[in-house]
C-alpha cells in the first residue's frame, strides 16, 4: 500500500483507461450458455443436426433413386442382402431413400412456413401493439376475421383454384400461422412500449420505426424464438396431415406425412413402410419440442423455479 | 435578471379512464397535473417535491412532450412546445433531456453501454463519423465517472449506480441546456445517492445546465436546488427559495414533509414523532376534496379551507404559497425539534 501513496488519486482510473476494452456479455450469450447446460436440448440439437445432414446428403450416397422401382423386391422387408435397409413399398421403391427425401420436404415446409409467419407476424404484431388505439383495433380485428376461416376449407379452396403445388402448402400454412405470431408479438409489444427505456428513446428523439427495430423487437425475440421452435414441429405436423388427406405434396415427391399415409394402407402386410417414416417424424417432433423447452428455460431463467 | 429559459404556465394534464360496460360507459377524469406554473432560469436548479402520486413525473413528461398536456403552455426560450408538430418537437429534444427514476429499467438490456449513450448522437447526426461518435461516447463516460473501456458491456453487468451514470451520460451527450431528473436516485442506496447528486451538481456547474430535480424526499433536494416547488395531488402548494423553505415553510404540507424526514438520532426522533402528524392517505384523485386540496389532512384548517380554493400567491419575501392562512401561521422549523435535514 505504501507505493500507492505517491500515485495521484485519479491514477487507477487512468490506468484502467489505458487498458483494453472489457468485452461485454450480452443476454443472448448468457442464454446460449444456459442452453448448453440443458442436456435434453443439446442432445436434441445434435440429433437434429445429424438428421438435417442425413436428409441432405443421404439420398446422394444411396444406390437407389427415390422413384426407382425395384421389381425384384416389391414389399420386401428390411434386409441388408437386398440393399433395401428399410425395405421397399408395394411398388418396390426404397423406403430409406424415400424417407430421407420426404424429410427434405417436411423440414423445408417447417422452416419456410415458419420463417414466413415469423416475418409477417413480428412486423404486424409489433406495429399493431406499438401504435395501439385505432390502428391496433383494425389490425387485430382483421386477424380475428382470418382466424375465423376454417383452415381445411381454405386449403381445399387454394388447391382447387391453383392446382396442387408445393408453394401453395407454404402459402396456406404461412397464411394461418402468422396469426398466432402476430398475437403473441402484439402482447409483448404492449408490455414493452411502456417501459422506461422506450420512453427514454422517445425522449432522445428516436423515431417510431427505429424504436420498433432497436428497442421493441430485440426484446421480444426471446419469446418469439421459443415460439418458432414450437411452431416448426406444428407446421411439419400440419403438412403431414394435409399429405395424409391427399392435399399435400404430389407424387413422385414425398413427405413424411405422405409416406405415413402410404404406409398406413399396407400396415398389416408391410409395417416397415409405416414404422420408419413415422419414427423419423416422431423423433423430429420430439427434438424440436425439447429444443423449444430448453430455449424457454434459457431465455427466461426467472420462469424456472 | 435574464429572461427565464423555461416558463411553464397553467399546465394541466388529465388522464381519462373508462369504467362500466359498453352501455353504461362512464368517464373518469384524473387531474394528474392541475394548473402548474413556474419559471426556470438558465443554470438554475428547481427541486420538485411531493408524495408518491402527486403528479411530479407526469409534470416532467408533459414538459418534455412525452405526454400531451390538456391545457397550458410550456415556453422554451419563447417558443411554445405544446404547439409544435412531432418533428419540430423532436428537434427540441436536443436541448431538453431527462434522467429516469429506475436506472436499470431505463436502459435497453439488449444494447451495450456505448450503444445506449451514443443513440441520441446517431439519431440526430446520422452522418457523424463512427470514430467521432465513439470518441464522444468514451469522453462522456469519463465525464460521468465510468471507465471508458467498459463501453462494450451490457446494462446487467453494471451496478445500479453505474447504470444511472449511463443514463446521465445519455442525457448529456447532446449538450442539452435543461435536464429533467425524475427521481434519479430513489432506486439507489444512500451512499450511491450522494455520489449521483454530487455528480449532477458538478456537471451542472461545469456545463451550465438548468436542472429540474424531482424527488419525494426533501433532504435530497436541499443539496442541489436553488428553489423548491412542493406539489400535492397535482397542484403546487409552495414555491420558495431553498433557505426560506427549510427555515420557515409557508405551507402546512411543506412543514409536514420536512418533519417527516427520518432523524438518525433516536432521542430526537422520539420527540419529533410526537408532533409529526401527516396522518391518513391522500384522498382519491378521482374525487378531490372541495376547497383547498389539502384540507382533509391539514391540522390548521378553518371553515374557509373547505369552500375556497386558495390561489398560489406571492408573499412579501417573494416566495409563493397556496394557503389561505399563510400570513398567520408560523411554521418555523426550530432547531431543538431537529429534523433529519442537515
Amino acid at each position: 500500500m505504501n507505493s500507492s501513496a505517491d500515485i495521484p488519486a485519479e491514477d487507477p482510473f487512468a490506468a484502467a483507461m489505458a487498458e483494453e476494452d472489457v468485452r461485454g456479455r450480452s443476454l443472448w450469450v448468457d442464454a446460449w450458455h444456459r442452453l448448453l447446460k440443458n442436456r435434453a436440448a443439446v442432445i436434441s440439437g445434435v440429433i437434429m443436426a445429424v438428421m438435417i445432414l442425413l436428409v441432405l446428403v443421404g439420398p446422394l450416397l444411396s444406390p437407389w433413386e427415390g422413384d426407382f422401382t425395384d421389381w425384384d423386391n416389391t414389399s420386401s422387408p428390411p434386409s441388408l442382402e437386398t440393399g433395401h435397409w428399410f425395405g421397399t413399398d408395394s411398388v418396390g421403391r426404397d423406403i430409406l431413400v424415400r424417407t430421407l427425401e420426404g424429410g427434405r420436404i417436411s423440414l423445408l415446409v417447417g422452416l419456410v412456413a415458419t420463417l414466413v409467419s415469423l416475418a409477417i407476424g413480428v412486423t404486424y404484431g409489433a406495429i399493431a401493439g406499438y401504435y395501439g388505439g385505432f390502428t391496433d383495433r383494425i389490425m387485430m380485428r382483421m386477424v380475428d376475421i382470418i382466424y375465423a376461416l376454417p383452415f381445411m376449407f381454405f386449403v381445399i379452396l387454394l388447391m382447387v383454384v391453383f392446382g396442387r403445388h408445393i408453394v401453395l402448402i407454404f402459402v396456406a400454412i404461412g397464411a394461418v400461422n402468422w396469426l398466432d405470431m402476430a398475437r403473441i408479438v402484439r402482447g409483448q409489444t404492449l408490455g414493452l412500449k411502456n417501459t422506461e427505456f422506450v420512453e427514454a428513446a422517445r425522449a432522445c428523439g428516436v423515431d417510431h420505426n427505429a424504436i420498433i427495430r432497436r428497442h421493441i423487437i430485440p426484446n421480444l425475440l426471446g419469446v418469439v424464438m421459443v415460439y418458432v421452435t414450437l411452431t416448426i414441429p406444428q407446421v411439419i405436423l400440419v403438412e403431414s396431415f394435409l399429405s395424409f388427406l391427399g392435399l399435400g405434396v404430389q407424387e413422385p415427391m414425398s413427405s413424411w406425412g405422405a409416406l405415413v399415409n402410404d404406409g398406413a394402407q399396407d400396415m398389416e402386410s408391410a409395417p416397415w413402410t409405416l414404422i420408419f417414416p413415422a419414427a423419423f417424424l416422431t423423433v423430429t417432433l420430439y427434438c424440436f419440442n425439447y429444443i423449444g423447452d430448453g430455449m424457454r428455460d434459457a431465455l427466461d431463467p426467472k420462469d424456472r423455479l | 435578471m435574464t429572461a427565464p429559459v423555461l416558463r411553464v404556465q397553467d399546465l394541466v394534464v388529465n388522464f381519462t379512464s373508462f369504467t362500466g360496460g359498453i352501455l353504461q360507459r362512464k368517464e373518469r377524469v384524473l387531474r394528474a397535473v392541475n394548473g402548474i406554473s413556474f419559471d426556470l432560469n438558465a443554470g438554475e436548479t428547481l427541486g420538485i417535491v411531493g408524495e408518491t402520486g402527486s403528479g411530479k413525473s407526469t409534470l416532467a413528461r408533459a414538459i418534455l412532450g412525452l405526454i400531451k398536456a390538456n391545457r397550458g403552455r410550456v415556453m422554451w426560450e419563447g417558443e411554445d412546445l405544446t404547439l409544435l408538430g412531432e418533428e419540430e418537437l423532436r428537434q427540441k429534444r436536443k436541448e431538453i433531456q431527462i434522467v429516469f427514476q429506475d436506472p436499470v429499467a431505463s436502459l435497453n438490456p439488449r444494447m451495450t453501454a456505448g450503444d445506449i449513450i451514443s443513440e441520441p448522437l446517431w439519431t440526430f447526426y446520422p452522418h457523424m463519423a463512427p470514430l467521432q461518435v465513439e470518441e464522444r461516447t468514451r469522453g462522456m463516460m469519463k465525464v460521468v465517472g465510468l471507465l471508458p473501456n467498459q463501453i462494450n458491456r451490457y446494462p446487467h453487468e453494471f451496478s445500479g449506480g453505474q447504470c444511472q451514470r449511463i443514463g446521465i451520460a445519455r442525457s448529456l451527450v447532446l449538450n442539452p441546456r435543461l435536464v429533467i431528473c425524475d427521481e434519479p436516485v430513489s432506486a439507489l442506496d444512500v451512499s450511491i445517492q450522494a455520489q449521483i447528486i454530487n455528480l449532477l451538481k458538478d456537471l451542472q456547474q461545469k456545463l451550465g445546465l438548468a436542472l429540474i430535480f424531482i424527488a419525494h424526499d426533501l433532504s435530497l433536494v436541499k443539496h442541489i436546488s436553488n428553489r423548491i416547488m412542493v406539489m400535492y395531488m397535482g397542484s403546487a402548494m409552495e414555491l420558495s427559495q431553498r433557505e426560506a423553505l427549510y427555515r420557515r415553510p409557508l405551507h402546512p404540507y411543506t412543514h409536514a414533509l420536512i418533519k417527516s424526514v427520518p432523524i438518525p438520532d433516536p432521542k430526537l426522533a422520539a420527540r419529533a414523532r410526537q408532533d409529526s402528524w401527516l396522518a391518513g392517505d391522500m384522498p382519491s384523485p378521482y374525487d378531490p376534496p372541495k376547497g383547498c386540496i389539502f384540507n382533509t389532512r391539514c391540522p390548521y384548517k378553518v371553515s374557509r379551507c373547505q369552500t375556497d380554493v386558495p390561489a398560489l400567491r406571492r408573499m412579501e419575501q417573494g416566495d409563493w404559497v397556496a394557503c389561505h392562512q399563510a400570513e398567520d401561521l408560523d411554521l418555523s422549523i426550530h432547531l431543538d425539534s431537529a429534523s433529519g435535514i442537515n
